[in-house]
């Protein structure tokens, strides 16, 4: 399931840490990006990976926004509903996203390739409103700029991070 | 007067771009060798101590007094982690400096270090730092490169190991013992103190965990002394500080001045006053977890003593501005919903508390308030401070009691109307 590529990598960073469960954070990161969510059998290899027992792994998956252990899309629309988003037009911009996709926060396209997602504050409440898409920041976001971005994301021109 | 930026002195030079050469070539890591050859670990704690430099983070502890309690004769490893979680809302800074000036904080984590005998040291990134980590990965490869990393360091017998370490998504992961459950790979729920992680932290070793801006600060500390950090802005809030100004302003960003600048002097000289003629209504003046502060404050100085007389704290350095087109409901409404969806769920006054708030708050934006939600939010409020493991729990209940007491009237309103009085013509 996880490519030798990958399980390389996650044995190198293993080696940073005096205790190697302190790189399970790291691990599902990684692990996430290359099967798409936490899968059950995703997390028992990392379970295995780490012989930790595959309740222990999904408890602490299960602690945290970013790791998804529902099968999510392709691409993940995070938009932040913080204070000052919302002073600046953050709910319209989920209202605006939702009428597009034709799904809620919280819910993926049926062709699986996006999902949204409402955030706490993303740390950019300077250039408000704003949202993640991959990984990657978008901010001073505006009904028009979330159109050109679902546009490029359709037709793969959006650069995504690997998170 | 104009004041000298010392954070982001080069942050907005045309073209910068906080490479290790350009932070060389304008006087980078020249604290570095200084600190390494000329002083003692002893002797950096003391001029830590003297520089008067507070946390950054939130709580405003001196820097050099937490490094002091950690035990000198312990056999155990020791460890430094800088916080970058920044998840306050509010507050946009540690951002900006790891993702424009990295080196200027690890100059200051290497420096640090050495000051507290650490040999491996971890940069605790909140999960949506992917470009953020991403520099600072390049960042730390650069100085390994040149010898500030590594065996050795610069011939001085010090050695030091750095890795940058990714959370992903929890507000409670920037309490401090959070975060070091988080790095142990452990659902980020805080610990209880004492033991303080001075003694017993990361591996349950000697531990000091500091926020971005204060290690950033290290480096200007050596080289141009206690004494002259210590003569910026009040004697008790001394050096620089990054103010992130968000909300209803016309030049919403990150400014570094010094904490003897006002409320009304940041929000209208620096940051531009409020936009399209509105007024000022509420300030946030220290991330999301401060008390609210309206317009007979906007003459409180920004340092901490003078903002905690004034009924709020310096926090984050967060500031949220409000014009008077906001609904005090629905802030409330909001902040309690974030405080709820980031409660641990550890102690049952912050995780009943919590969702409470944000139930009651929530009804009574909503026009189904109760004649006595506004006694019940208080008595809430009154039941989760002081009684729980961190204070998230405090953090929830402050703002709301804060809200309540400069704009009662307005919950009022909203329940004895049955309707939010701005539905539709204010912001949000
Ligand atoms: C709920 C909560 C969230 C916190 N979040 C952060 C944070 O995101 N960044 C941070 O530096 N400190 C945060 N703190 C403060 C830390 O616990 C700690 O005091 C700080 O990192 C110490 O560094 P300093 O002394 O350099 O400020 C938070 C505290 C609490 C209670
Ligand atoms: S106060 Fe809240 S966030 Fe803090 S430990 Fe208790 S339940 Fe968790």
């Amino acid at each position: 399931m996880i490519s030798d590529e990958t399980k390389k990598r996650l044995d190198e960073l293993v080696k940073r840490y005096p205790e190697k469960r302190s790189a399970l954070i790291p691990i599902l990161h990684d692990v996430q990006a290359e099967v798409g969510y936490l899968s059950p059998e995703a997390i028992a290899w990392v379970a295995a990976y780490l012989t930790l027992s595959p309740a222990d792994v999904m408890s602490v998956a299960s602690f945290y926004d970013m790791l998804h252990l529902e099968p999510v899309g392709k691409h993940m629309i995070y938009v932040c509903h913080n204070l000052t988003c919302s002073l600046l037009g953050a709910e319209r911009l989920i209202r605006h996203l939702e009428n597009r996709l034709g799904i809620r926060m919280g819910e993926t396209t049926p062709d699986g390739l996006i999902s949204l997602k409402r955030m706490e504050c993303l740390a950019s409440c300077g250039t408000a409103p704003a949202i993640q898409i991959d990984g990657v920041f978008y901010e001073r976001v505006t009904p028009q700029t979330l159109d050109e971005l679902l546009e490029k994301l359709r037709n793969g021109r959006l650069q995504g991070s690997r998170t | 007067m104009a004041f000298e930026k010392i954070l982001t002195r080069y942050t907005n030079i045309p073209n910068y771009t906080g490479t290790i050469d350009e932070y060389i070539a304008h006087g980078g890591y020249q604290a570095l060798p200084k600190a390494l050859r000329e002083l003692q670990p002893a002797d950096l704690i003391e001029t830590v101590k003297r520089s008067g430099l507070r946390g950054r983070g939130g709580a405003g502890f001196p820097c050099g007094v937490k490094w002091g309690f950690i035990p000198k004769d312990s056999p155990k490893a020791k460890y430094l982690v800088c916080n970058c979680d920044e998840s306050e809302p509010g507050t946009f800074k540690d951002r900006m400096l790891i993702e424009e000036e990295p080196h200027q904080l690890i100059e200051g984590l290497i420096i640090s270090s050495y000051a507290i005998g650490c040999r491996l040291a971890f940069i605790y990134c909140r999960g949506e730092f992917v470009y953020g980590a991403q520099v600072l990965e390049r960042a730390l490869r650069e100085a390994y490169g040149r010898g500030f990393l590594g065996r050795n360091i610069l011939g001085s017998g010090f050695d030091l190991d750095v890795h940058v370490h990714r959370g992903a998504g929890a507000y409670i992961c920037g309490e401090e013992t959070g975060l070091l459950e988080s790095l142990e790979g452990k659902r980020g729920q805080p610990r209880m103190k004492p033991p303080f992680p001075a003694i017993s932290g990361l591996y349950r070793s000697p531990t000091v965990v500091n926020n971005v801006e204060t290690l950033s600060n290290i480096p200007h500390i050596v080289l141009r002394g206690a004494e002259w950090f210590a003569s910026i802005g009040p004697p008790k809030s001394a050096g620089p500080r990054l103010f992130s100004v968000s909300g209803h302003v016309e030049r919403p960003g990150n400014y570094e001045l010094p904490m003897s600048i006002t409320l009304r002097e940041l929000i209208f000289d620096h940051a531009g006053g409020i936009p399209n003629g509105r007024r000022l209504k509420a300030v946030i003046p220290g991330g999301s977890s401060a008390p609210v502060l309206t317009e007979q404050h906007l003459d409180v100085p920004m340092d901490f003593e003078s903002l905690a007389a004034a009924g709020s704290m310096g926090g984050s350095g967060g500031v949220i501005v409000m014009n008077d087109t906001v609904c005090m409901v629905r802030v409330g409404e909001i902040v309690s919903r974030f405080y709820h969806h980031e409660s641990c769920g550890q102690c049952t006054q912050c995780r009943e508390g919590t969702a409470w708030l944000h139930k009651v708050l929530r009804r009574i934006e909503h026009g189904q308030g109760r004649k006595e939600d506004l006694d019940v939010l208080l008595d809430m409020c009154d039941n989760m401070k002081g009684k729980t493991i961190c204070v998230l729990s405090d953090a929830a209940a402050m703002p709301i009691e804060s809200y309540l007491k400069h704009f009662r009237e307005e919950f009022e309103i909203h329940i004895r109307g049955r309707a939010c009085p701005f539905e539709g013509k204010g912001a949000f």
